[in-house]
């Protein structure tokens, strides 16, 4: 089966994020007050083969882990769709 | 005295290195591919500078799957040398031989300038020919020398005077404003546990001779040759 | 073999859409024999445009000296002009345009123009050491200019920070008419040791041609054709056309590119920069006289269904075309294997003169590669004197009052941003890289070692838009002068020039008028200073919907300085040195900064360069150079004497003061152009008292106008009675004006 997986990878709450803040400043002064934080991350799109949904999230889980976020800075969230 | 120059692709300052190793310091130097999976002996490993891998995903974080990597952890298991410039720092970072993780510098933008050093440890190979709390002119070339660490990281470093090199003003004041990156602590440089791995993000080589100005980055080589011959 | 895919008819909006004339269709036909299909059609477009056939200047670049004793390749002939520089090494430099995709894409046109100079350098087997650019954006305050600014300079540091080449220096100047139209002229200096060099030609019949580097995408489809079409209001639709760098991939491509050239199984190398497989494909067999053949269905792609007209115009970067030695493949491919990189047979070296271009066994392009390569049509255009000219020459600057306070002046220049501190800018550029840079930027000339050896590399960037607007003659000159001026103080004798012409709509007579004289004036500097052209390019329409930038010839001068210990810094460096002018200043207002900035006039004659007294100069400063007798030595430009002895303060080192009692008065001047003219063929002197009376003697036998004015002393800049100002203040104005507008935003 095919999957594809949409993963989030976040800079995690403690760790000041400093393209964020500019968003942020940049929205304000654009007139969008309301802007409470803007928090700025990355997304991928990764495609894999796997027997079922749940292999595919544990293929996904460890990619996350040994490569695609740093555990000192970085958290991650994805979902896994077929297609 | 004996040191390699790991070669990754998109390491631009492992020339740089090399020259300054070999034809001002005379050491024996030799190249190593990032393929090689054994390290010669050497005294000294040298990460030098550089996009490794085009600093894509994040600095440093597919260059420490490298061959070479494994080679460069046994050497420093073995208590042997290995300093890492700039994005050699952040690779020493992601391959986990030092602590913390590197940040986009709070200007958001590449810095390319001459800053200053406060020597804050000579406790160490790198720089026990150094006087503490000196001043050193070093110049720095990064987007990401955010040094982060956690406050139980930063703790442990500062109990175990593992900081080696402190952003500051050209008095050795500490402060904001002498922190071009933004780093935790004015974090320039740090040991590890055995003080025999040092990351740090300005460049020594660039200021190994006289034509370039400055020679103070020549005082980190001349402290590793004395520490090697004795 | 049949020709198939002649379906696609080709018709009147078809031509007119790929930029070709009626009569050019006409010559096609004659030339093949029959109708051309599409992607014939296509190849001839993108070959036959101004951006690769320079059919509208050839002509006048003719004017150009291009010889010289130590010329190795000449312009025109490869990708870049070749100098030699003794001790068996040469060097390579070419300067090139990127303006119209970094108005669409700032960030990624500045940065594939950087890619694509890069690969000119390397593609003749020289390594790059250097990258120099030279911008030009509207005014700062416009939100617009500023963010073109940003992008382009992230997008410079971006590339050549990755790539690990310095960039060491170059000149932004701000104006309204680059507004909408940036310039963004980017230069690579490389060195090669003589007996290396590789030429893009292809010989040797059954020699196998490899495409190398990065996979073809529809990047850029069209990029040579859009660099020649006049920027519009809907440009902004034409994003497609924007190729995307990536500069690990060019770091990759260049090791393995010059890996191979130390081995003994390369013939030739071309990179595919505008028009892709085509341009490379036809120049190679064109040089070399033989055809070429080549097999589309082998050509590595990222992106499905691409036709064949598409893979022959697509710009993707970061790719070249090597001719290897039949029986030596494995060699290229162990190379380039190493280094992670495509390395694929796609065709072989032909008898005859045809580019033969199949998609597996269908032919799909058969044209003599001359006819693309050297033979386009060439245009000898109409010219006319500019209507603006006679009235903005008129100055009647007798009329105007001369400021009370010249320190309120001076300090207004110095916030400039044309005039102000780039440090902004090269900041964000790694310039150290390689350790070699000995001069950083910010000094008259940027100046790089060459280890294992004695010598450096002076290298300077040069253009006043305004002087060639008010006076595209002289100013043509200016431009080249003051170029090798800025070598020149620096110890370095200027070796030769490359040179960027940027300019309106060439159709339009007074642009063309322009031009011509432009390169007039530059051909007689050229000649005066003995520094021949080695190369460069043309780029035209570049106008925005107010009508045509200021004409701007940017010339790139390099010099070499035989002992680079005899090197001249341009800043003071100790208190107690005696502070001199050399060279005569004039009633000369016209065009200046002082003018614009404090008068808001644009008007007048620019000042007159007379080149018997400026080749004088040059040889003056080069033999005080040899014989050690300058501290430092700065050249007089934008804002005159004032601001160039603030900017002789400014030592990033340490800032110092200078007391000048009495500055020298002749010619009736004025006190305005006496602090601000700008006057040419000047420069400030700073010398050891024990050396005044050599560098005096030098100069009365050199002829030279050599005056004393005062010392460094103190910490501040006092100039007669009509300036006193800290040091401090000045420089702060100075560094800030530009982060500070930068931060508004």
């Amino acid at each position: 089966m095919n999957y594809q997986a949409q993963v989030n990878v976040t800079l995690k709450k403690s760790v000041l994020d400093p393209q964020g803040k500019t968003v942020l400043h940049a929205l304000h002064s654009l007139g969008f007050e309301e802007t409470r934080d803007v928090r700025v991350g990355k997304y991928f799109e990764v495609k894999v083969e796997a027997s079922d949904v749940k292999k595919a999230e544990e293929k996904i889980r460890k990619m996350c882990e040994k490569l695609l976020i740093n555990p000192v800075i970085e958290q991650y969230s994805f979902k896994v769709s077929e297609g | 005295m004996k040191a390699a120059v790991l070669v990754f692709p998109g390491s631009n300052c492992d020339t740089d290195c090399f020259h300054a190793l070999k034809d001002v310091m005379k050491m024996s130097v030799e190249y190593v591919w990032h393929k090689e999976r054994s390290l010669a002996k050497v005294d000294l490993v040298v990460l030098p500078g550089g996009f490794s891998y085009g600093d894509y995903l994040r600095t440093g974080a597919i260059a420490r799957f490298s061959p070479a990597m494994e080679a460069v952890k046994k050497h420093a298991d073995q208590g042997r040398y290995v300093i890492g410039i700039c994005n050699g720092f952040q690779i020493l970072l992601e391959a986990g031989l030092l602590p913390g993780a590197m940040l986009r510098n709070k200007t958001l933008s590449f810095i390319c300038k001459r800053v200053w050093l406060k020597v804050e440890d000579v406790n160490n190979p790198f720089t026990c020919r150094l006087k503490k709390n000196g001043v050193l002119s070093v110049p720095i070339a990064h987007g990401e020398g955010n040094y982060y660490c956690d406050d139980d990281v930063l703790k442990k470093l500062q109990d175990q005077s593992r900081v080696v090199f402190r952003y500051c003003s050209q008095a050795g004041q500490l402060g904001e404003s002498f922190n071009p990156n933004g780093s935790r602590d004015h974090i320039a440089g740090l040991v590890s546990e055995k003080r025999n791995v040092l990351g740090m993000m300005p460049h020594p080589e660039r200021v190994s001779e006289a034509i370039l100005g400055c020679e103070d980055g020549k005082k980190i080589w001349e402290s590793l040759l004395a520490e090697v011959s004795s | 073999m049949a020709m198939t895919s002649l379906s696609s008819k080709i018709t009147p909006e078809i031509l007119q859409a790929h930029g070709i004339t009626r009569e050019e269709y006409e010559r096609i036909l004659e030339i093949l024999g029959r109708e051309p299909n599409i992607t014939e059609l296509g190849m001839f477009s993108v070959m036959w445009s101004e951006h690769c056939s320079y059919k509208n200047s050839k002509p006048v670049l003719k004017l150009f000296p291009t010889t010289g004793p130590k010329l190795l390749v000449k312009a025109g002939e490869e990708n870049a002009g070749i100098i030699d520089i003794g001790e068996g090494y040469a060097i390579c430099f070419k300067i090139e345009s990127h303006n119209h995709p970094s108005a669409v894409e700032p960030f990624q046109g500045a940065a594939t123009g950087v890619g694509g100079i890069l690969r000119d350098i390397f593609t003749m087997g020289a390594r790059p050491v250097l990258l120099m650019n030279s911008l030009r954006f509207g005014r700062l305050d416009n939100p617009q200019s500023r963010r073109l600014f940003s992008g382009v300079v992230s997008g410079i540091a971006n590339y050549g920070n990755c790539i690990g080449v310095p960039t060491i220096g170059g000149e932004v100047y701000f104006h309204e008419s680059y507004e909408g139209n940036p310039l963004v002229n980017a230069m690579c200096l490389g060195i090669v040791p003589t007996k290396e060099i590789v030429k893009g030609c292809a010989h040797g019949v059954g020699n196998p041609v490899y495409y190398v580097g990065a996979a073809t995408g529809r990047d850029g489809l069209g990029g040579a054709a859009f660099a020649s079409r006049e920027l519009t209001e809907d440009s902004g639709e034409d994003r497609p056309a924007v190729q995307v760098g990536d500069p690990f991939m060019e770091k990759l491509l260049l090791e393995a590119c010059l890996e191979l050239i130390k081995t003994d199984a390369l013939v030739g190398m071309q990179d595919m920069g505008a028009a892709g497989l085509t341009c490379s494909g036809c120049e190679t067999a064109s040089r070399g006289s033989t055809g070429i053949e080549m097999d589309l269905a082998k050509v590595p792609r990222r992106e499905t269904g691409m036709t064949p007209y598409e893979i022959m115009l697509s710009e993707s970067q970061e790719r070249m075309l090597i001719i290897a030695k039949k029986g030596k493949e494995k060699i290229v491919e162990e190379i380039f294997e190493k280094w992670d990189l495509h390395a694929v047979k796609i065709g072989k070296v032909r008898e005859g003169h045809m580019m033969r271009v199949r998609e597996g066994e269908k032919l799909v392009a058969e044209i003599p590669a001359k006819s693309l390569a050297d033979e386009g049509p060439v245009y000898i255009r109409e010219e006319r004197e500019p209507d603006y000219l006679k009235e903005a020459q008129t100055l009647d600057w007798k009329k105007l009052s001369i400021p009370t306070d010249l320190g309120v002046v001076l300090k207004k220049l110095l916030e400039h941003p044309s005039i102000a501190s780039k440090a902004w800018v090269w900041q964000q550029y790694d310039h150290m890289v390689r350790t070699d840079t000995v001069f950083y930027p910010g000094s008259d000339a940027a100046l790089i070692r060459i280890k294992g050896t004695s010598r450096g590399i002076a290298v300077s960037t040069d253009c006043n838009g305004l002087y060639c607007y008010l006076d595209p003659y002289e100013g043509g000159k200016i431009a080249v002068a003051e170029a090798a001026r800025n070598v020149a103080v620096s110890g370095a004798q200027p070796l030769g020039v490359t040179n960027c012409l940027n300019f309106g709509n060439p159709m339009k007579p007074e642009v063309f008028w322009q031009f011509h004289r432009v390169v007039e004036g530059m051909t007689a500097a050229c000649k005066a200073l003995e520094t021949p052209v080695t190369g460069g390019n043309v780029s035209f329409y570049n106008e925005n919907p107010t009508g045509a930038i200021f004409p701007t010839s940017t010339i790139g001068m390099v010099g070499l300085l035989e002992k680079i210990d005899n090197r001249v810094p341009s800043f003071f460096q100790k208190e107690g040195d005696l502070v001199f002018v050399a060279g005569e200043t004039f009633n000369e207002i016209g065009g200046s900064h002082y003018l614009m900035v404090i008068h808001q006039i644009q008007k007048g004659l620019p000042p007159r360069l007379d080149l018997d007294r400026e080749v004088r100069l040059q040889k003056f400063l080069m033999a005080a150079a040899n014989n050690r007798l300058m501290s430092s030595c700065h050249d007089m430009a934008e804002g005159g004497l004032s601001v160039a002895l603030s900017e002789c303060c400014f030592n990033p080192k340490g800032y110092l003061g200078a007391n000048v009692p009495k500055l020298q008065r002749q010619n009736d001047l004025r006190e305005d152009a006496l602090y601000f003219g700008e006057s040419q063929s000047r420069v400030v002197i700073s010398v050891d008292p024990k050396n005044r009376e050599k560098l005096e003697k030098l100069a009365e036998k050199m002829k030279i106008p050599f005056f004393q004015i005062g010392k460094v002393e103190g910490d501040s800049l006092k100039i007669e009675e009509r300036i006193d100002e800290k040091v401090g203040t000045l420089a702060a104005i100075y560094e800030q004006a530009i982060p500070k507008q930068m931060t508004s935003s």
